[in-house]
């Protein structure tokens, strides 16, 4: 590789790191969205009154890039109610109650796999979407031409500050990456997997070290720990080499990503054929009194699961979905845990407090550090002038919102926010560019 | 349970700020400070102390007649005062000091819209306003245990070769903060441990002083006599790497350097004024936006088909 990406060192605060993850009994009642992936919501296969069991189907998969959804606990479905999403969409939601049983569906038995299409559909049907955050369906990921993929990168750089649920994965869940990766060789002919991982999880390298002797098709690459080494294309082109062109995807440069507890959570649903339906999630924060790492049935309450951990030190001033740099903030705890959830974070009123924003002083760090060569002050000027076309110029349309610029800017501008508005005002832009051609 | 803040992320911030960065470049200007008021007695602290006084009141008194949202609590009023003021000879009349400073900062500065918006830098501006409007510039002072009867720049000219280490330690007439090399190059190491400024745009600056005169001259040192002298090292660490006028990139940062190495020996072996430093950065100021738009980072990935 010719040199590094560049990025920015944030503080570790892995304060769950190496701890086992304590499992959570099922609560009263979940509140399952069934938008927890990228793509089409799936479409309710139950109805209010209906019985259900852990595992149980509860909505179908809609269209092709889609997941089906499952119940998390045994019990009678609620209500069908809306559920408002981060991204300002309303999506449906079924909400179970429990009947304390906590049983699993009978119907319940391991996936027959004999080839490439019936590795797929089992994929499909475990409701497994990118569980690092992204959600993307793992399937529509591995439904790919064989031919096409030269290498398989598994992502267990875990860069985002206070998470270590990914890491708990590879150091207590590797014979399940293995059993995943073992079925992604046979039936996809996978010949090159590699496995990065920032350098400091010392234990999660030890033990992928010990995958990569049993499997000849591994490899494990140790990453600096620099922010935002778990972007997608970051990692891509720190453990290949390759770089992904603008508006592409892994695949067009031969690669298929994959996080690690996505890989893990395969292989357990190979082995037991029971669906994505808990979620093991750091659960930290300085208002948070015992941090830790939870086993949490998916659609429970982060009130809830705050509560497991003891409750609040202080009454929180911020909660987020997710890690600090790129986590989402919710308006208040009656969100519900979610597939693609990796952490729970709960600030105090200190740390939830709004920098003051100051003048730009062109000082340069925004531009430096991001790792895509973007220049967001460039761009915060274009798009309070309305200038696309410079907005295009400086990289918008590339930005991954990784957070690096709005990080390290001495005058707390909210850079991301910014570009963000600069992507959308570019699209519109460009739609009514369209428009006119007709 | 009161209401949850919601912003967009990231949510974490690395503690920087605009006030704790120029905090840092006055205690970078400490030694070459307190070099200045060793050499040049108690007439220096009285131009410091006025030049830095002025500088935070005219910028204080124009966002209130404007009614501008007080700035001066970011302390670059302090380093544009301080700066000026170790570009001004000790025996400068203080009402010069004064009238050099109210332009810096309110025409230079708070007229183009204060802090990250002056196109030129104030202190190298008020510095060149000053050396047109006032005769006693060009009357360097001189430490106060010196015999000398001109500056570095005015000996060598005259073909003679002042004595390096003097140079170095800073015994020899010119500006306040200016003539101690060794104090500077303190203030340069602190700026870069703690990562105000890059190495880039000083390095290079100096690097073309130094290989330009030589290639002129052919002797080492006199080379080095020239870029121990004057105001290379005061302007090239302090003042050409100013955020807003100079360049982004370090691809940038290198031609700004270039340049400005350039213009300094031009007008120095050729020129009318013994000094072209501070000429040479307001020329590669102005010169700024085109070096940055010639100078972008790479993309990664290239554009979107």
């Amino acid at each position: 590789m010719a040199f590094s990406l560049h990025g920015v060192h944030v503080p570790h605060r892995k304060n769950t790191a190496d701890t086992a993850a304590v499992p959570m009994a099922a609560p009263k009642t979940v509140t399952i969205p069934l938008g927890m992936h990228i793509g089409t919501p799936a479409v309710p296969a139950v109805k209010v009154g209906d019985h259900v069991d852990v595992g149980t189907l509860i909505a179908e998969q809609n269209g092709g890039i889609s997941s089906p959804v499952h119940a998390s606990i045994s019990g009678t479905v609620k209500a069908i109610t809306s559920q408002l999403q981060a991204n300002g969409q309303k999506v449906a939601a079924i909400v179970i109650e429990s009947d304390g049983a906590n049983t699993p569906d009978p119907a319940i038995a391991p996936p027959t796999v004999t080839n490439r299409e019936e590795l797929v559909d089992a994929i499909r049907r475990s409701g497994i979407v990118g569980l690092g955050g992204a959600g993307f369906p793992t399937y529509v990921k591995f439904n790919a031409d064989p031919e096409q993929v030269d290498e398989l990168v598994i992502n267990g750089a875990e860069c985002e500050p206070y998470i270590t649920s990914d890491s708990l994965t590879m150091t207590e869940r590797a014979e399940d990456m293995a059993y995943a990766l073992k079925a992604l060789e046979t039936y996809l002919g996978i010949k090159k997997v590699i496995i990065g991982i920032e350098n400091n999880k010392k234990n999660a390298i030890a033990r992928m070290k010990e995958l990569e002797k049993e499997d000849p098709h591994v490899k494990v690459v140790t990453l600096p720990a620099v922010y935002p080494q778990g972007g997608e294309k970051v990692l891509v082109y720190h453990t290949t080499g390759k770089v992904i062109p603008a508006g592409k995807l892994p695949l067009d440069v031969g690669c298929i990503v994959c996080n690690c507890t996505t890989l893990a959570s395969i292989g357990s649903y190979l082995k037991t054929g029971m669906p994505l339906v808990e979620k093991c999630i750091t659960v930290d924060g300085s208002a948070v009194k015992e941090p830790k790492n939870v086993i949490v049935p998916i659609g429970t309450s982060m009130e809830e699961v705050f509560a497991f951990c003891g409750g609040f030190k202080e009454e929180p001033g911020k909660v987020l979905y997710g890690g600090p740099m790129m986590g989402v903030a919710v308006p208040d705890l009656s969100a519900p845990v979610m597939k693609n959830t990796n952490a729970i974070l709960a600030f105090d009123q200190k740390d939830a407090a709004p920098a003051k924003e100051t003048a730009c002083i062109r000082c340069g760090a925004c531009y430096n550090h991001c790792p895509f060569g973007i220049n967001p002050s460039a761009i915060e000027r274009a798009y309070k002038a309305g200038d696309t076309a410079s907005m295009e110029k400086w990289g918008v349309d590339t930005c991954m919102e990784c957070g690096c610029c709005a990080f390290v800017c001495p005058a707390s501008r909210p850079l991301v926010q910014t570009n963000k508005l600069a992507k959308a005002a570019l699209k519109a832009a460009r739609a009514a560019e369209k428009e006119a051609e007709k | 349970m009161g209401k949850l803040h919601i912003s967009v992320s990231p949510h974490l911030h690395s503690g920087r700020s605009t006030q704790g960065i120029m905090r840092d470049v006055v205690f970078s200007l400490l030694p070459a400070t307190a070099a200045g008021i060793a050499l040049f007695g108690l007439s220096a602290v009285w131009v410091v102390l006025t030049c830095v006084f002025t500088a935070v009141l005219s910028e204080a008194l124009f966002n209130f007649i404007i009614k501008k949202e007080q700035t001066v609590g970011d302390w670059s009023a302090v380093v544009t005062g301080l700066l000026l003021a170790l570009n001004l000879p000790a025996n400068i009349p203080l009402w010069q000091a004064v009238i050099g400073t109210v332009f810096a900062i309110v025409i230079v500065k708070c007229f183009f819209g204060g802090i990250g918006c002056n196109v030129v830098n104030p202190a190298i501006t008020g510095r060149v306003f000053m050396l047109i409007a006032f005769g006693s510039m060009a009357q360097a002072a001189f430490p106060v245990d010196s015999t000398a009867a001109a500056t570095p720049l005015v000996q060598l000219g005259e073909g003679t070769v002042p004595d390096l280490l003097e140079l170095f330690l800073g015994k020899c007439g010119g500006s306040i903060g200016e003539t101690s090399v060794l104090a500077l190059l303190i203030g340069f190491i602190y700026l870069l441990v703690r990562k105000v400024i890059s190495w880039h745009l000083p390095v290079v600056y100096i690097g073309t002083v130094f290989l330009f005169t030589f290639a002129v001259q052919g002797d080492l040192t006199v080379a080095l006599a020239y870029i121990l002298s004057g105001g290379l090292f005061l302007g090239a660490i302090f003042m050409a790497t100013d955020y807003v006028t100079s360049p982004a990139t370090p691809a940038g940062k290198l031609i700004f350097g270039l340049g400005a190495g350039i213009i300094t020996v031009l007008i120095r072996l050729w020129g009318n004024y013994p000094e072209g430093v501070s000429f040479a950065i307001l020329l590669m100021n102005i010169l700024n936006p085109y070096i940055e738009a010639w100078t972008p980072r790479k993309v990664f990935g290239g554009k979107k088909a």
